[in-house]
């Protein structure tokens, strides 16, 4: 034997070793016959923790989670066949959401690829358009550096989900090991130093902005807690106010005045007549996302735009630009605070100061006031759910992470808790995924075992992924599964009532479980409130509970999530809720076209 | 994104060349692309153009509103096995030429004088039975349209096309 060939161990090993060298402590996966030598290896080492999920796509929400919450890649583990395509919901979420994931994925031994041969998948064909990048290993002496490249692909730049497809005689056969190459990736090398003609262009605007806005979204959180704690003093330095999207919520901390709430379709009032108003747009890791814009041709109509993001194609994709500068979230900001430092004009201290009267104006709607009906008995309207779910964890003093479902409890989860740091919301923007929330917080649960961890969650949102309360209790994840229990789909349901009639088409919750016995019979804990007067015990109840809860939470099943800007209406066309007075905007046949 | 305000912009059409790592399903990548994001081609090449075969070219020719063709750029660019992006219809004079084979049926008079506007468009015949020509032609596209056209009425029974090659003209490399 050969020096070579004792170095030579199985494409089993060869993998394990390389998510070893890439950091990986954990798998989320599930078996099959194609990746059982994964499985074999994976028993016979201590390095890497797997944790086993019901279902492929919990795998990959979980994944999602964890990476969201510890800014690291997530990493998943399927079969081939259905285990593949279970997982792509999954993919998909990561892909629009720039999450940062590895999956791997068996395959049938390559001489059967494209026979039809049991649990056999086109993965790399299924998977092209729902990944950032995807491989398929077809020569042993490939594997060690397909899974160092994957794990550069999907951190780098704007970060996404990478599949690895494995043939099974890859994972059997003898493979050679080769470290991490610190070479430049050959063709893809994302541009993260912004261009200092484009960040002068960019302060020269900001400087002379009578009626500013900073527009951040998901990719300030994607840059690192160092983004945001630049953007904090970058706002703080320039006065100007801030608005974020749904993805971006916690990069700037919410109870900071100079924070306007969530803009777009059920954002606050001032940040809508904010963008709408302002003269200068600073858009920084946002996309221009049609929640976000309302009517394209009548988004902002009177400010220069300014938009960084690392992503090129992001730019001038849907709003044109005046300035686009490309680069690193944290990279763009200590670029712009160094020039706005540097540069001797000052801002119209004036100007924005009438600007900041006008916001103040607006934010003296109250835009997302509801009202709480005291009397003993009463029904819980959502939105005081979820105050005081955000109230009470904050008196805990427990570091806390939120992840959510799809739909109203959602959006009221935006606009009520309240998020002071990045890494700590993970909610599904892009895709909009029901099921999203309790395979994401069982991810989050894994990466921070102490922290508190809660799934705000609809009554049917909860029920597409409800298998994963038995991965919770295998490994013992306390996570809270917060249920604002409407019995309707919601939103599906606010929409029906607004754009279609009130003809509720399927949107009724039947034969609901009864959600304290479900707990029950997977090991947590059912708590369950009625009325207004159970409220603030079962939040209680919840947290001190050292095991997985499902609080069932009975809400007013007629409330609606407001303000909304109707599809296809302006930011300065949003209806505000019964609270206000009715000023309704017409929704045109345009609008109802969109979704 | 409503259609109403892109529609209304004008269109252009844009010779694209993207240089790409020859590995497998890079075609498939850029198609993809294509389809999934709505985009146009109206012509599509693609071979390896280094001598170990680890590069390729891609050469589209496609079209839409000057904001789409950006997007277009910017999308391709961002695929991982893509080196080089370069519109060369924006970029300055270039060469395109394609290739078509042409095969006309026909007797009699119609037979002479599809011979006589082959030669005048320096077209070769490559194939020739006592009923049929092939003719080869390379070619800019208008010109290549041009010549089918003149074919239609003389008995033009099929047509085999490349699909546009291009470059810059002068000095300047992708």
């Amino acid at each position: 034997m050969t020096a070579d060939t004792q170095e030579m161990q199985s494409g089993a090993e060869v993998l394990l070793r390389a998510l070893k060298d890439q950091g990986v402590d954990v798998i989320f996966g599930y078996p099959g016959g194609a990746v059982l030598p994964i499985y074999d290896a994976l028993f016979q080492q201590n390095a890497i923790r797997h944790i086993l999920v019901r279902h492929e796509q919990a795998a990959v929400h979980a994944a999602e989670g964890y990476a969201r919450s510890t800014g690291r890649v997530g990493v998943v583990l399927v079969t081939s066949g259905p285990g593949a395509t279970n997982a792509v919901t999954g993919l998909v979420d990561a892909l629009m959401d720039s999450i940062p994931v590895v999956c791997l994925t068996g395959q049938v031994p390559t001489h059967l690829i494209g026979n039809d041969a049991f649990q056999e998948a086109d993965t790399t064909g299924i998977t092209r358009p729902a990944t950032k990048h995807n491989y398929l290993v077809k020569r042993p002496e490939n594997l060690a550096r397909v899974v160092h490249e994957a794990f550069y692909v999907a951190k780098s730049g704007r970060p996404g989900p990478v599949v690895i497809d494995l043939p099974k005689d890859i994972l059997i056969g003898r493979a050679p090991y080769t470290e991490a190459s610190i070479k430049p990736h050959r063709s893809y090398r994302p541009v993260t130093e912004p261009d200092a003609g484009q960040i002068a262009k960019a302060v020269a605007l900001l400087k002379h902005a009578e009626r500013p806005v900073i527009y951040t979204g998901g990719g300030v959180i994607n840059a690192g807690p160092e983004a945001s704690a630049l953007l904090r003093k970058f706002v703080r330095m320039t006065g100007f106010p801030c608005t974020s999207t749904l993805m971006g919520l916690g990069a700037y901390p919410s109870s900071d005045p100079q924070f306007l709430g969530m803009l777009g379709m059920h954002g606050t009032y001032e940040a809508n007549l904010a963008m709408h108003g302002s003269d200068v747009l600073f858009a920084l890791g946002a996309r221009f996302d049609d929640r976000v814009t309302g009517r394209l041709s009548a988004f902002s109509p009177n400010s220069k735009k300014i938009h960084a993001d690392i992503d090129p194609s992001s730019i001038n994709k849907n709003v044109p630009v005046n300035v686009p500068v490309v680069g690193d979230a944290a990279c763009v900001l200590r670029a712009l605070i160094a020039a706005w430092e540097t540069d001797p004009a000052k801002s119209d201290t004036q100007a924005i100061a009438a600007w900041w009267r006008l916001i103040d104006e607006w934010r003296g709607k109250d835009s997302l006031r509801f009202t709480q009906p005291r009397a003993p008995g009463s029904i819980i309207k959502p939105q005081h759910a979820i105050r005081r779910l955000f109230e009470i964890t904050r008196e805990s003093g427990r570091e806390t992470y939120i992840t959510t479902e799809v739909g109203q409890h959602q959006m009221w989860a935006a606009q009520h808790f309240g998020f002071e740091e990045p890494n700590h919301w993970m909610t599904s923007g892009g895709l909009g995924t029901m099921g999203y929330g309790l395979p994401a917080g069982m991810g989050v649960q894994v990466a921070h075992p102490d922290a508190l961890v809660i799934d705000i969650a609809g009554e049917a949102s909860i029920l597409m992924n409800i298998q994963e309360m038995g991965t919770l209790a295998q490994y013992r994840l306390p996570v809270k599964v917060f249920i604002l229990n409407n019995e309707y789909m919601g939103m599906v349901r606010q929409w029906q009532e607004l754009l279609h009639g009130g003809r509720y088409s399927e949107s009724y919750s039947a034969a609901l479980p009864d959600f304290v016995k479900l707990a029950d019979s997977f090991h947590a804990v059912g708590l369950r409130a009625r009325t207004v007067d159970d409220l603030d015990h079962v939040i209680r109840e919840m947290i001190a509970t050292d095991n997985a809860v499902i609080a069932d939470i009975c809400v007013d099943p007629k409330e609606n999530c407001f303000p909304m800007i109707p599809s296809g209406a302006a930011h300065n066309e949003m209806i505000l809720g019964p609270e206000h007075e009715a000023d309704a905007a017409g929704i045109t046949d345009e609008g109802l076209v969109l979704v | 994104m409503p259609t109403t305000p892109q529609a209304e912009q004008p269109q252009r059409s844009a010779t694209i060349s993207v240089l790409v790592e020859n590995e497998a399903g890079v075609l498939a990548r850029v198609i993809g692309l294509f389809s999934g994001r709505g985009y146009n081609i109206d012509s599509l090449t693609v071979a390896p153009v280094d001598d170990q075969g680890h590069r390729s070219r891609i050469n589209i020719v496609t079209s839409g509103t000057e904001m789409v063709i950006e997007q277009i750029k910017a999308q391709l660019d961002r695929l991982v096995p893509v080196h080089r992006v370069s519109d060369l219809t924006q970029q300055g004079p270039h060469i395109a030429r394609e290739m078509a084979l042409i095969k006309v049926i026909c007797a009699g008079e119609k037979r002479a004088e599809a011979l006589r506007l082959g030669d005048a468009f320096r077209a070769r015949v490559v194939d020739a039975t006592t009923e049929s020509f092939a003719f080869e032609m390379t070619g800019a596209t208008d010109k290549l349209d041009a010549f089918i056209e003149l074919m239609r009425p003389l008995g033009l029974a099929e047509v085999s096309r490349t699909g546009v090659a291009a470059m810059a003209r002068g000095t300047r490399t992708i």
